[in-house]
């Protein structure tokens, strides 16, 4: 098969234009052509032996990344064209820095990798952040500090007091604000050229597209699964990069999705768990360090992408485990029948991701269909000494926080623990907001209980409306 | 020095007034004798670069590969590329050198200012490989089709790595 030259490589080839060569694939063309011209190695191969990501190899009109790379077959008749990209553009006059910005990012330009060129990148850059939350946090303070021009903010969220434990954008006096105003508060006395974008809103799949457009990669820092998958179907639409980090008591997990080359989150996760299975930070709880530390890896993900230095978890997700502190990774694969980002996508447009989730709207997650009974009642009934069953179906430790001196039988030992029950008596059960004990009376229900009523709100709605002095968690 | 007949010359320029406010880009076919590189013909390429079309430029490799069989059936080789910087000078950028890779050629560039094409200067791509590139800028001579003698048009006195990075 017949091998081209282009021209600035035909000094290393003799000054050939095309050299004939032998092959079964495109690893062996290459090969064959650099055995016979060793002075092409270093202009084609990175040193340690990778392509190097300018050099196109076409075979015939087809892009080899887009067949089986260096493993793709050729035959006698075959022509290989060898296409060095062509490419570049002016650095936008927004991006030239001053004296000012010099001497602020001093030690990111007297790194080579970084350079004056880089921080010129980074100040061109846009970056969404959507959440300005526990991973959002990190993020964004991270990402303003480093000199990333533009940066989008996503939130439409109020600061309340069980943030603060890990929300290190917000401050005690911020409680009751709105996050956007808090985080442009703290993020501009970090760097005053920051270009900051705020979107007081829900990403929807209404505004989704038309947001994420006019930034050059997306960070994801959202806490549920309907917005995951939102976001990763408006980056692969869109063709932006998303840095994805999630976190849930001790562990984290981050990778970079729906770049051209790489894998999305729906090629590891096609479908979302059932709706319900997989507790959320509220829920089952984080440590508050967790997310500073995939927040600032995620943050680190996106600097790379930037400045295009570097491995980028492309391909890679990295698993934290903070207990044991141990840091794994999984290679994960591009799905060619990736519903989104495979060869024939049925994602073209953003669905409707409450529902692909499996989720009702927040309000229908508590309590439907069971029997409720109101705080207000449940007083009423123990200061006429009707004496119901209180049972409290939390854990353990959370009745240390604060109890309503009920029965403890946490969910997960409900089944097998009902003959402790008292069928004879009105049974109320309660958890923290509601949500867990609606299940139990469920359960109950379904076990032939029929005096059993759900306490609606939960510990928390009596902690509102009937004890003030009681503690909320 | 880059020799380019009067057509292509203003070819490329309109080019570039067409595209504004975005970049224009194409390739330029010819001949290579000794330090010049003579521009017979030029093509013109869509840019590639979608998403920020109005500060950067990609031309797609097939669009190359096309423009080079095209070359090939003239018996002529690519000798350079040309593309626009709208509202800004016709100097390169350190983008343009970062994501250069064709050693040996010319970039030429037109500044378009307010839609209007202003200078065009061209850079050779010298240095042994990726680690030791530069441009150098080069003298662009346009010859005149209805004018005899060749017009020396010299480019765009700027362009050094420090005056670019624009270092205090």
């Amino acid at each position: 098969m017949k091998i081209f030259i282009p021209t600035p490589l035909r000094p290393y080839a003799d000054g050939k234009d095309t050299v004939d060569v032998s092959a079964r694939n495109v690893g062996e063309a290459l090969a064959g052509l650099v055995a016979a011209h060793p002075d092409l190695r270093h202009h084609l191969y990175t040193d340690d032996g990778k392509l190097r990501a300018f050099v196109n190899v076409y075979v015939n009109d087809e892009d080899v990344r887009y067949l089986e790379r260096e493993a793709t077959a050729t035959k006698e008749g075959d022509t290989l064209s060898i296409v060095p990209s062509i490419a570049g553009g002016q650095v936008p006059k927004a991006a030239a820095l001053s004296n000012d910005e010099i001497l602020r990012y001093s030690r990111h330009l007297i790194m080579p990798e970084v350079g004056m060129e880089g921080q010129e990148r980074l100040k061109a850059a846009k970056v969404l952040c959507v959440g300005a939350g526990g991973l959002g946090s990190p993020l964004a303070l991270y990402l303003a500090a480093a000199g990333v021009g533009t940066l989008g903010l996503v939130d439409f969220d109020v600061v309340d007091y069980t943030n603060l434990q890990r929300q290190i954008l917000h401050s005690t006096s911020d409680v009751g604000r709105k996050k956007l105003d808090s985080a442009a508060e703290k993020l501009r006395a970090i760097n005053p050229y920051l270009t900051l974008r705020p979107f007081e809103t829900r990403l929807t799949s209404d505004n989704a597209l038309e947001i994420v457009r006019e930034f050059d990669l997306v960070v994801d820092g959202t806490d549920n699964f309907p917005t995951r998958y939102l976001v990763n179907d408006a980056c692969v639409l869109t063709r932006r990069p998303n840095v994805y980090g999630s976190i849930f008591r001790f562990e984290g997990q981050v990778s970079v999705f729906a770049t051209r080359e790489g894998p999305c989150y729906r090629c590891l996760y096609p479908e979302p768990p059932p709706a319900g299975l997989v507790p959320s930070c509220a829920e089952g709880g984080v440590l508050g360090i967790l997310p500073g530390l995939v927040g600032v890896m995620q943050a680190t993900e996106a600097i790379k992408l930037i400045l295009g230095r570097g491995e980028p978890l492309v391909g890679r997700l990295l698993l934290v485990d903070a207990l044991r502190m141990s840091f794994r990774e999984l290679k994960l694969r591009k799905d060619p029948s990736c519903p989104a980002c495979g060869e024939k996508p049925t994602v073209t447009r953003l669905v409707d991701y409450d529902a692909f989730c499996g989720v009702r709207g927040e309000e229908a997650t508590v309590s439907t269909g069971v029997p409720e009974i109101q705080v207000e009642e449940l007083k009423r009934m123990l200061d006429a000494g009707e004496d119901p069953y209180i049972l409290d179906v939390r854990e353990p430790h959370e009745y240390r926080i604060c109890n309503l001196g009920g029965h403890l039988i946490p969910l997960g030992e409900l089944p097998r623990r009902l003959h402790e029950l008292d069928s004879s008596r009105e049974i109320v059960a309660h958890c923290r907001s509601g949500g867990r004990s609606a299940k139990a009376i469920a359960l109950l229900r379904q076990a032939g209980f029929k005096k059993v009523h759900n306490l609606a709100g939960g510990i928390l709605a009596w902690a509102d409306r009937i004890d003030r002095t009681m503690p909320k968690y | 020095m880059l020799r380019i007949g009067d057509a292509q010359y203003q070819e490329l320029r309109r080019h570039g007034e067409e595209a504004y406010p975005h970049e224009s880009c194409g390739v330029l076919l010819g001949r290579v004798a000794g330090d010049e590189r003579v521009v017979t013909s030029i093509v013109r390429c869509g840019n590639a670069r979608l998403d920020s079309p109005s500060d950067r430029y990609h031309i797609d490799p097939r669009e190359l590969l096309r423009a080079q069989r095209l070359g090939r059936e003239r018996g002529d080789d690519v000798v350079g590329f040309y593309h626009s910087h709208p509202d800004h000078p016709a100097r390169w950028s350190t983008t343009d050198l970062a994501e250069a890779h064709w050693l040996g050629c010319s970039y030429v560039i037109t500044s378009v200012e307010r839609g209007r094409a202003e200078a065009t200067s061209s850079f050779v791509l010298e240095g042994k490989g990726e680690d030791a590139k530069r441009f150098e800028e080069e003298e662009v001579r346009v010859a005149s089709a209805s004018t005899s003698p060749d017009e020396a048009r010299p480019g765009h006195r700027e362009g050094t790595a420090a005056s670019d990075v624009r270092l205090p």
